[in-house]
């Protein structure tokens, strides 16, 4: 039964019997990993502080069934865990932002559909949203939707911005259809198309290319816009409905 | 594994239970097999009588045997002081500590927002009607001290600051990341004396 170590994002905690916690992790080297660990909802447990949502930990695991951790059979144990900064629990002091930890959680979760599968690129774009909503440098609703624009970059769903998504006629185009996957031109446009300010699509393009000086200077409506229009485009790509999204708090 | 008719059924239902995996719900189902009768009738008569006669009481949200609870009813309780508490079993660890002589409010557990569970769908705005006659000065948040309990009671204190009230948080001393319930009564009652308000 080997051991592993890695670094995680705590993304989201279960209760499990007594004073257990199922813990779904999102590791820098090996992917998404749900684990146990034993005892830790005890207020005499050692690591139940650190195997919290949000929390940035160094974690080993001790794998139950076959070669790599999250593989299919028996749930892996924690059997260690150190924090490697306490995000979460400075996030759960400040409600907006607590929603939108949790949003990136929950997207995280749902972006990497197999267990074990390595995601470093998801791995470092949560941990970065998360680091800049503790950091307050940003507006919690731009780095909320920097985070989404951008992990849906990383699956390769990147909406179109500037050529037609559907015949790639250049640029600018001013409609802006979700089905289509972004701006389309005027022999394209289906009905329905939702018709953003200019501004709007340079703030996604700002997001999308982490711009700050750009999108830190844009106006409030544009940004509800902006967040409308990525909001809808990732749920149109997951299907299922977010749960953690819709309650998110935007300032 | 299956087994013939009522025996997998039976366990199929315990196996709905929280904490009880498959082979717990096996072990209990054979245990219930080979039980006598009249212990049986007894558990069922206590699962008959819970559903029946226990209700949550129409003010704090605890379960009682009437509309209103025992602590609600009670004239030597302080009505201006409020303890927040995530679940009725958590009524029971305060209680324990005997540090605490004011009433509860239950909410139903925690804001989770990946789990779907926001303000709108915890006992919050009876908390707010309950605040409404200006008999209560001091709320004590007592949520879990985990990070969900954290972000309630963060959520509560911006919500009932401006109404002028005294809102308090247990005092730090609880380990972070446990369950309310698993707390001994002195560490409990350590943290209720030693609350400290929130700014
Ligand atoms: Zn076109
Ligand atoms: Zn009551």
């Amino acid at each position: 039964m080997p051991l592993f170590r890695d670094d995680a994002v705590v993304l989201r905690v279960h209760k499990l019997g007594e004073a257990d916690r199922i813990v779904t992790l999102l590791t820098r080297k090996h992917g998404r990993v749900r684990a146990v660990g034993k005892g830790v909802r005890r207020t005499t447990s050692r690591f139940g502080a650190r195997l919290e949502p949000a929390s940035h930990i160094d974690v080993q695991f001790l794998t139950r069934t076959s070669a790599a951790p999250g593989a299919a059979g028996k749930l892996d144990l924690v059997t260690q865990t150190e924090s490697l900064d306490n995000l979460g629990a400075r996030l759960s002091l400040d409600y907006g932002k607590w929603t939108a930890a949790s949003a990136i959680c929950e997207i995280a979760e749902r972006l990497t559909a197999e267990e074990g599968e390595p995601a470093l690129r998801l791995y470092l774009l949560v941990l970065g949203a998360l680091r800049a909503l503790d950091s307050g440098e940003h507006d919690v609703t731009l780095v909320l939707d920097a985070y989404l624009i951008r992990a849906a970059a990383l699956e390769g769903w990147e909406p179109a911005l500037d050529d037609c998504a559907k015949c790639a006629a250049p640029g600018p185009h001013t409609a802006f259809h979700i089905a289509a996957g972004g701006v389309v031109c005027g022999n394209c446009r289906p009905p329905g198309s939702a018709r953003p300010a200019p501004e709007t699509l340079l703030l996604m393009r700002a997001l999308l290319r982490s711009d700050w000086p750009a999108a830190d200077v844009s106006e409030a409506f544009h940004r509800r816009e902006a967040s409308g229009l990525i909001s809808a485009h990732i749920q149109w790509h997951l299907e299922r409905g977010l749960r953690a999204l819709p309650m998110v708090e935007r300032g | 594994m299956m087994y013939e008719g009522p025996v997998q059924d039976l366990m199929d239902e315990l196996g709905r239970l929280p904490g009880i995996g498959p082979k717990s719900a096996q072990r209990i189902a054979f245990h219930i097999l080979s039980s006598e009768s009249a212990d049986i009738d007894r558990m069922i008569a206590a699962l008959t009588r819970v559903k029946l006669e226990v209700k949550f009481c129409r003010i704090c949200g605890n379960v009682s045997e009437q509309d209103e609870c025992r602590i609600c009813r009670d004239p030597r309780r302080d009505p201006s002081i409020i303890c927040v508490v995530e679940e009725p079993k958590d009524v029971v660890a305060v209680e324990r500590t005997r540090e605490f002589r004011g009433r509860y409010h239950v909410l139903g557990g925690a804001i989770s927002p990946i789990d779907g569970i926001g303000p709108d769908n915890l006992r919050i705005r009876e908390l707010l009607t309950r605040l409404g006659d200006g008999v209560v000065m001091e709320l004590i948040l007592a949520t879990d001290p985990n990070l969900e309990g954290e972000a309630t009671a963060t959520y509560l204190a911006r919500l009932l600051r401006p109404m002028g009230l005294t809102v308090s948080r247990l005092a730090s001393g609880l380990p972070v990341g446990g369950d309310l319930e698993y707390a001994d009564e002195v560490t409990l009652g350590r943290a209720l004396s030693g609350r400290r308000s929130v700014e």
